[in-house]
């Protein structure tokens, strides 16, 4: 192994009271991939941020290629060599211009550039750096029409017209499908040879096993664990990532004979196995599965946005067949959707205007809004779940993450669900509010069936009774949870190895 | 300290430099604060403010209708075509011009949710189209008694005494005809839409649709409804502006009407500024239309020429965006 290009040490990083990272230290040597996991909270997005210069670090030192590497913002991180591609890839795009704008854009935005584009010199340099990158696609077709996979390539090609000594990639493949992933880690193989140190930020086990060489594992803004000998050792890296934080959530498994929810032979995709579930009055299930696994199709027919390809839905024995979201919640059928900024959160709205919108017309008399009764209603959910805030009038936009997660599930259970859906509840929430939301979640459950989808299954492992593994609209595993839940098993069903 | 001052700026600014205007006029201009003067504000400001607060509902959905001003004028010269061409009753006129309202609002609803026209562009293409079609049934002259018809006959109607009722009875108030019927018109008007957008759940899931509209759907709004209801609120006032203004000309003036949009716009977005609200609601768009009133009356008696008067609608929006966006934004952030 070669001498590290990139060394951190000691890093620290507080954000108000919220001390997310606590002295990490890392190197990444040339000609490796180094890959960074962690569960939600621990801080890897913060490091990636300080290493991509768009935060300033605290405490602790960083030594590039030998100088002290310390960089002003984006732009400076991208000129000393260090190259960030984003998780979400349309940031690194520009969709309505063609694929050479696109690749030529940071020569486009350079200060003091030719005044007039010259479209023949542009396809012609655009050209080089695509057969660069072995990258097939029609230079003058639209970004916006080119499939995901491509965008991401684009991205990651501009990226690489730099000559950088890090890449970092974050969660590159979580939008991407797995031939679509395979182009991604040739690609990434290539770097590699070029002597190109690469930082991958990834808690996918397929895509730990293709692509890397060195796994760092962060947990709690700290590193929890390193493991660089081939081959690698997958099981304690995820038992690292996960902690001793799922014996902390000492859940005894309820079990419950009178089901509520009743699924049978129901498919999300033409070509999967049809799926068969009882959800019972009290339980919270939960339901883990990489992207793509069918889990969020699977929560949209439940909801009413999305139809079967076939298959019967009984809720109470007597059967449901939403034909839209609006027939799901009047028969009690409440979904807390992922993704809280663009689905859930009005920005213009107060905290008890955010929470109370779904019931509105339970809390009206001949439409005219009863405010106090709006109020009242607030405030007890505020103190059942535990909000931190000053009072029911605060605006939303002013709570942290983890409060307005809490303000958009407390909105679903204003009123008493049958069937409670929650996608990703934790997504973008620390630890401890998420410890308070599944605690109330639990607390609540009686009398409704509880499901959750999520990716995480340390977070699976804090809120449900059961957990049911997802792969390719099948469901492949069940575990009840507590002590004695085999991890071991649940990450290899997840990951797709799984003996059936 | 300095962030009390900064809220209660944001908050009251606009309301100060109200009290402050009056006060102003009242020692400078004489005969201005008196009753009659007060009344000749509400009525130069009746037909913009309605028009204002039906574009307040399609602000408030994170909507746009350019087109108001356009059928305000369609309404005009459809009342007028109604009783002077086809001979019809007030009542028939008034009840044309409320339907074509609800109607163009309607397509431009649909326009924007079905087909997906941006509203800007959507109600914008509205607008060229009624401004077009209004001039077609008269081939571009304006309508009035005696005027000769395509077929070489005379236009023997009339503008109905209750139409003309409409725009120029005044009712007694402690002073024998004082109140105008425009002004009582746009204050009930406005007294509706501001309870309705402020107190119904309605008007709430509006403001819900406007601030995040997939938040909104995914909580089980009929948001497309909404909006549709938002430009078909919109398109009504704007006719019940152009039959106020109809009824006030008494004739079907093709030129009359021009300057209604960018006022009506002007008075809504001003409100955007009034108690620091940040965002469209009648009670500012009211008192934005009150205010724009209020200041050209008061130039006007301290004899300022009528051409300056744009400029300062134009001067004073400026002020009124950069209280709402930039002061509002630094209290966010500051806090």
């Amino acid at each position: 192994m070669t001498l590290p290009v990139l060394d951190v040490s000691g890093i620290e990083k507080s954000f108000g009271p919220n001390h997310v990272l606590r002295g990490a230290d890392l190197s990444i040597p040339a000609g490796t991939v180094t890959v960074l996991m962690g569960a939600n909270g621990a801080g890897k997005s913060t490091l990636v941020k300080i290493l991509c210069g768009h935060h300033v670090a605290d405490h602790g030192q960083m030594v590039l290629s030998g100088k002290p590497y310390r960089p002003r913002d984006v732009s400076d991180a991208i000129s000393r060599g260090v190259v960030t591609v984003h998780q979400s890839i349309d940031d690194g795009v520009i969709p309505d211009l063609d694929v050479a704008s696109n690749l030529m854009l940071d020569q486009l935005a350079q200060r003091g550039g030719p005044l007039w584009v010259r479209d023949r010199k542009l396809r012609q340099q655009a050209q080089s750096v695509a057969s660069a990158m072995a990258l097939d696609v029609d230079l003058s077709s639209r970004v916006c029409t080119l499939p995901v996979a491509d965008r991401q390539m684009i991205a990651i090609a501009r990226a690489l017209a730099h000559a950088p000594k890090v890449l970092v990639l974050d969660e590159p493949t979580s939008s991407l499908s797995a031939s679509e992933a395979e182009r991604l880690f040739s690609l990434i193989d290539r770097l590699r040879d070029q002597g190109v140190a690469v930082l991958y930020i990834s808690h996918r086990m397929s895509d730990l096993r293709r692509i890397a060489d060195r796994i760092v594992v962060l947990r709690d803004g700290a590193v929890a664990g390193l493991y660089d000998s081939q081959p690698l050792d997958l099981e304690s890296a995820v038992t690292a990532m996960l902690g001793h934080r799922m014996t902390d959530s000492n859940i005894t498994a309820q079990r419950s004979d009178q089901p509520i929810l009743e699924v049978k032979d129901l498919r999300v995709f033409t070509e999967s196995a049809p799926i068969d579930l009882s959800v019972g009055s009290g339980e919270v299930v939960a339901i883990t599965g990489l992207l793509g696994s069918g889990k969020s199709r699977f929560s949209e027919i439940l909801f009413g946005m999305r139809q079967p390809v076939c298959g019967s839905i009984t809720i109470d024995g007597a059967q449901f067949t939403p034909r839209h979201l609006r027939d799901a919640k009047e028969r009690g059928v409440f979904l807390s959707p992922k993704d809280r900024a663009t689905n859930a959160v009005l920005p213009d709205f107060d905290i008890a205007n955010n929470m109370t919108v779904p019931f509105l017309g339970s809390l009206s008399r001949a439409s005219f809004i009863a405010t106090k009764k709006q109020r009242a209603w607030s405030d007890r959910m505020i103190q059942q779940v535990g909000v931190v805030c000053q009072s029911n009038r605060d605006a939303i936009t002013t709570l942290s993450g983890g409060n307005q997660q809490k303000v958009m599930i407390a909105r679903w259970l204003l009123e008493p669900a049958r069937v409670l859906l929650l996608d990703e509840p934790f997504q973008g929430v620390d630890i401890g509010a998420r410890r308070d939301i599944a605690e109330h979640i639990r607390r609540s459950a009686r009398g409704r069936a509880t499901i959750a989808f999520m990716t995480e299954i340390d977070e699976a492992l804090e809120i449900a009774d059961r957990i049911i593994v997802m792969n390719e609209g099948a469901l492949i595993g069940e575990h009840i949870n507590g002590v004695s839940i085999d991890l071991a098993a649940i990450v290899t069903q997840i990951s797709g190895h799984a003996p059936l | 300290m300095s962030d009390t001052l900064l809220n209660v700026s944001i908050r009251y600014g606009f309301l100060i430099l109200l009290v402050g205007m009056l006060v102003f006029f009242s020692v400078a201009a004489p005969g201005f604060s008196n009753p009659r003067s007060a009344v000749f504000i509400f009525q130069s400001v009746a037909i913009t403010g309605i028009l204002a607060l039906g574009v307040t509902c399609t602000l408030v959905v994170d909507g746009f209708d350019l087109s108001i001003g356009a059928v305000a004028t369609s309404a005009l010269m459809l009342s007028a075509y109604s009783m002077v061409i086809l001979e019809q009753p007030a009542i028939v006129a008034v009840m044309l011009c409320l339907a074509m309202g609800a109607l163009v609002g309607l397509i431009n609803g649909l326009l924007i949710v079905k087909f997906r026209v941006p509203d800007l562009l959507a109600t914008l293409g509205m607008m060229f189209l009624l401004i077009g079609l209004q001039r077609i049934p008269t081939q571009g002259n304006s309508i009035a008694t005696g005027m000769a018809l395509p077929d070489g006959s005379v236009a023997e109607g009339t503008f109905a005494d209750a139409f003309l009722w409409i725009g120029r009875h005044r009712f007694d108030l402690v002073i024998e005809r004082l109140v105008p019927v425009p002004v009582v018109i746009f204050l009930v008007i406005a007294v509706l839409i501001w309870l309705f957008l402020g107190f119904t759940r309605h008007g709430r899931l509006m403001y819900a649709i406007g601030s995040n509209q997939r938040a909104a759907a995914l909580v089980g709004t009929p948001v497309n409804s909404y909006k549709v209801v938002a430009y078909m609120i919109s398109g009504v006032t704007a006719s019940i502006g152009g039959i106020l203004l109809a009824a006030r000309l008494g004739r079907g003036d093709i030129a009359s009407g021009n300057n209604l949009l960018l006022d009506s716009v002007a008075a809504a977005l001003i409100g955007f500024a009034v108690l620091g609200a940040a965002r469209p609601n009648a009670f500012g768009t009211a008192i934005g239309a009150l205010f724009v009133g209020i200041l050209l009356q008061g130039m006007t008696m301290m004899n300022a020429p009528y051409y300056t008067q744009d400029f300062v609608k134009g001067a004073v929006l400026v002020i009124a965006l950069v209280f709402t966006f930039y002061l509002s934004s630094r209290r966010v952030s500051g806090t």
